[in-house]
């Protein structure tokens, strides 16, 4: 730094605050001021080392050199080591750039969370932020279509529907009356990068929506955020004014003839508004009760209106396709996988964190190069990939590619790309029994496939841990898992027997096979 | 009768309903700010909104009764939430729940007898890498272990206590 302020980045993210990320910012500003030394602290969204949270990182002439993890009772040491000017010290970790969890990753997505202040228009703009969206605006809606088309992204909120064809079908409805609903209801268990990407780098999220708006004639947009995420609820209302402000949400945004303005809503506690039908009837101020498909959200969606409902993740990622181009991101993946997946790796490993990878990494890959072992020490048993829904996945599975086909082969899926590790002490038994609880629990009650079904899968398990007439109860649930899948009007209880069977098939033995 | 509607009215509910523009669509918002103002949702507060809004008081009740997080019984002055999901029960969020509603005597889903503490199983807080996580009242914690979450109750409480 020539001459000017030091500054230092602790991360405002959830996951950095929930392990003391605001009690580092207090000591190091008492300990500079103590020390009489001016530092500016940069509040930056999260590199996505969670392991290594809260991670301090301070900007020296080689890069920024990050800590971590630094609690409180480390600051003082941290200055006496120099660690203003990238002195050595027990949590330094190197140049931030060059540590190999970030190093081997392909950040395409998540190219600025962690990078910038998430709230500064100036750092945005300064790190590629709206190169997309003033060409979105000065390209006929249809080209916008063809180049998210031709890029082969996927839906990322877990169905993996192509985004350029769901487009290019509320493109060609007519009327006026049209939204953009960003579906940032996150609630599989093992996910975090929506709320990650929203705290970091929220105004990326605001470009793809607005990007999307103008490709299919949208004037208004809702964000369906989740209650249980209040500090991405905090982050992108601030983003949402500061847009505002700057003409970038409105009339005419920056000159152009497009209009458009963002709402945010608050879901409350519902896990069964991520699935789109059920959260177009919760952003109508209704019960989230999922409706029977034709007619399909891209036809008449909210308010009876064509609308398109993406994930964060989905619209976050169409600037940079804008940007760089179709070829660009297609290049990235393998067979109809194209792009980068920001993968999160949770539950009981060493290195939990974000992981943004092209399709095609294997899953091995990325729990033993990128997690190291499980936090605890214990052997990895399995991993229940893709949330709740998702299937239980044994080791020696674990080669399987990271890309929708892949999975979907190996009888498993990508949902949201988060992967749950378990050690050797679980009891599948007892996880088969959840997954049919939590529908139970979060059923919206509408179709009797779930609703009964999730009751008597748990009762019908009950049965077979007690050793009940165990052979007959498997045979039971056999066939009420294949009912479920069969009968369900959605996800909720048409996935649900996929944990529940994968668990039976992979680890007979905790089921007294 | 003016006199009885006027008791009927809750006002809070209303200029709340007012700042939505009145309208159907915002009923799960205008039901968070009533909770975030009074901490639950009273007969009274429904029976305005659904009188403000036009719909009835039913669809009200479909509505409140289907999401997890409204309240329609005043809560505990502390709230602990604790994630029960799968990646917080793979690094033992269970056995921190059991330790919870031990020390507390209070069962998942309900406020301690001295209406201290009010205990709620949440499916996940979005902070999976560094489980068990715990909400307390409305802060988010991450690798909570049993003395963790004691302590940091304790200082809830303390911190209350203080005004």
């Amino acid at each position: 730094m020539a001459g000017g302020t030091i500054r230092v980045y602790v991360p405002c993210d959830a996951a950095a605050i929930s392990v003391g990320a605001d009690g580092a910012v207090a000591a190091i500003r008492r300990e500079a001021d103590r020390r009489k030394i001016d530092l500016e602290i940069v509040r930056n969204g999260s590199r996505g080392m969670l392991w290594l949270e809260p991670l301090v990182e301070v900007e020296t002439g080689g890069g920024r050199v990050a800590y971590g993890p630094v609690a409180d009772s480390d600051v003082a040491s941290l200055f006496d080591a120099d660690f203003l000017n990238g002195g050595d010290h027990g949590l330094a970790q190197g140049v931030t750039e060059e540590i190999s969890y970030l190093a081997k990753q392909e950040r395409v997505t998540f190219a600025r969370c962690g990078v910038i202040d998430p709230l500064s228009l100036a750092d945005f703009e300064a790190n590629g932020g709206l190169v997309g969206l003033r060409k979105a605006l000065a390209m006929e809606p249809v080209e916008i279509v063809e180049t998210v088309t031709e890029a082969g992204l996927r839906g990322r909120g877990g169905a993996g529907f192509p985004t350029g064809i769901k487009w290019r079908t509320a493109h060609e409805q007519p009327g006026d009356e049209k939204y953009i609903c960003c579906n940032a209801d996150e609630g599989d268990s093992g996910t975090f990068a929506d709320r990650m990407l929203m705290e970091g780098d929220p105004f990326i999220l605001l470009e793809g929506m607005v990007i999307s708006a103008r490709a299919v004639g949208a004037a208004t947009g809702y964000i369906y955020l989740r209650s249980e995420y209040p500090h991405a609820v905090k982050t992108m209302r601030r983003a949402v004014d500061i847009w505002r402000k700057a003409g970038l949400l409105g009339d005419n945004i920056d000159g152009s003839d497009t209009g458009f303005d963002v709402h945010i809503r608050i879901g409350a506690g519902a896990y069964i508004c991520g699935e789109e039908s059920s959260m177009l009837e919760s952003l109508e101020g209704k019960r989230g009760e999922v409706k029977v498909k034709p007619p399909i959200p891209a036809i008449k969606g909210l308010f009876g209106k064509p609308t398109i409902v993406n994930n964060v993740l989905t619209l976050a990622t169409t600037p940079v396709i804008l940007a760089k181009g179709a070829a660009h991101y297609k290049n990235f993946g393998v067979g109809r996988s194209r792009g980068t997946q920001p993968f999160q790796l949770a539950g009981d490993i060493a290195q939990g964190g974000l992981v943004e990878k092209a399709f095609g990494v294997s899953l091995r890959e990325l729990l033993e190069d990128f997690g190291g072992c499980t936090r605890s020490g214990k052997p990895i048993r399995a991993v229940q990939a893709g949330g709740p829904l998702g299937a239980y996945i044994p080791v020696r599975n674990f080669d399987v590619e990271m890309e929708y086909e892949a999975l979907a082969k190996a009888g498993a899926m990508l949902g949201h790309g988060g992967i749950v590790v378990f050690n050797d002490t679980v009891d599948m038994a007892r996880q088969a029994h959840f997954a049919m609880e939590f529908c139970e629990i979060e059923s919206c009650g509408k179709c009797t496939p779930c609703r009964i079904g999730a009751v008597r899968g748990k009762e019908t398990i009950d049965k077979i841990i007690t050793g009940d007439n165990r052979a007959e109860n498997l045979k039971v649930l056999d066939d009420l898992c294949e009912l479920m899948t069969e009968a369900s009007l959605c996800a909720m209880g048409g996935l649900t027997p996929m944990p529940v069977q994968s668990a039976v098939k992979h680890f007979p033995e905790d089921f007294g096979g | 009768m003016v006199a009885l509607i006027d008791k009927l009215e809750h006002a809070p509910a209303h200029l709340i309903c007012g700042r939505h523009n009145n309208r159907p669509d915002a009923l799960l918002e205008i039901l968070h700010e009533t909770q975030a103002a009074e901490g639950w949702l009273s007969d009274d507060a429904l029976r305005t909104i659904a009188d403000v809004l036009n719909i009835s008081r039913a669809e009200i009740h479909g509505v409140v009764s289907f999401y997890h997080d409204y309240r329609r019984a005043a809560p505990a002055k502390h709230f602990i939430k604790i994630c029960r999901a799968e990646a917080c029960q793979a690094v033992g969020s269970e056995a921190l729940a059991a330790h919870a509603e031990q020390k507390w005597n209070v069962s998942t889903g309900c406020k301690s007898a001295d209406d201290l503490i009010g205990l709620e199983a949440v499916y996940c807080l979005g902070n999976c890498a560094l489980g068990p996580s715990a909400m307390i009242d409305g802060e988010l914690f991450g690798r909570v272990t049993p003395e963790r979450l004691d302590a940091l109750v304790e200082r809830c409480i303390e911190k209350a206590e203080r005004g």
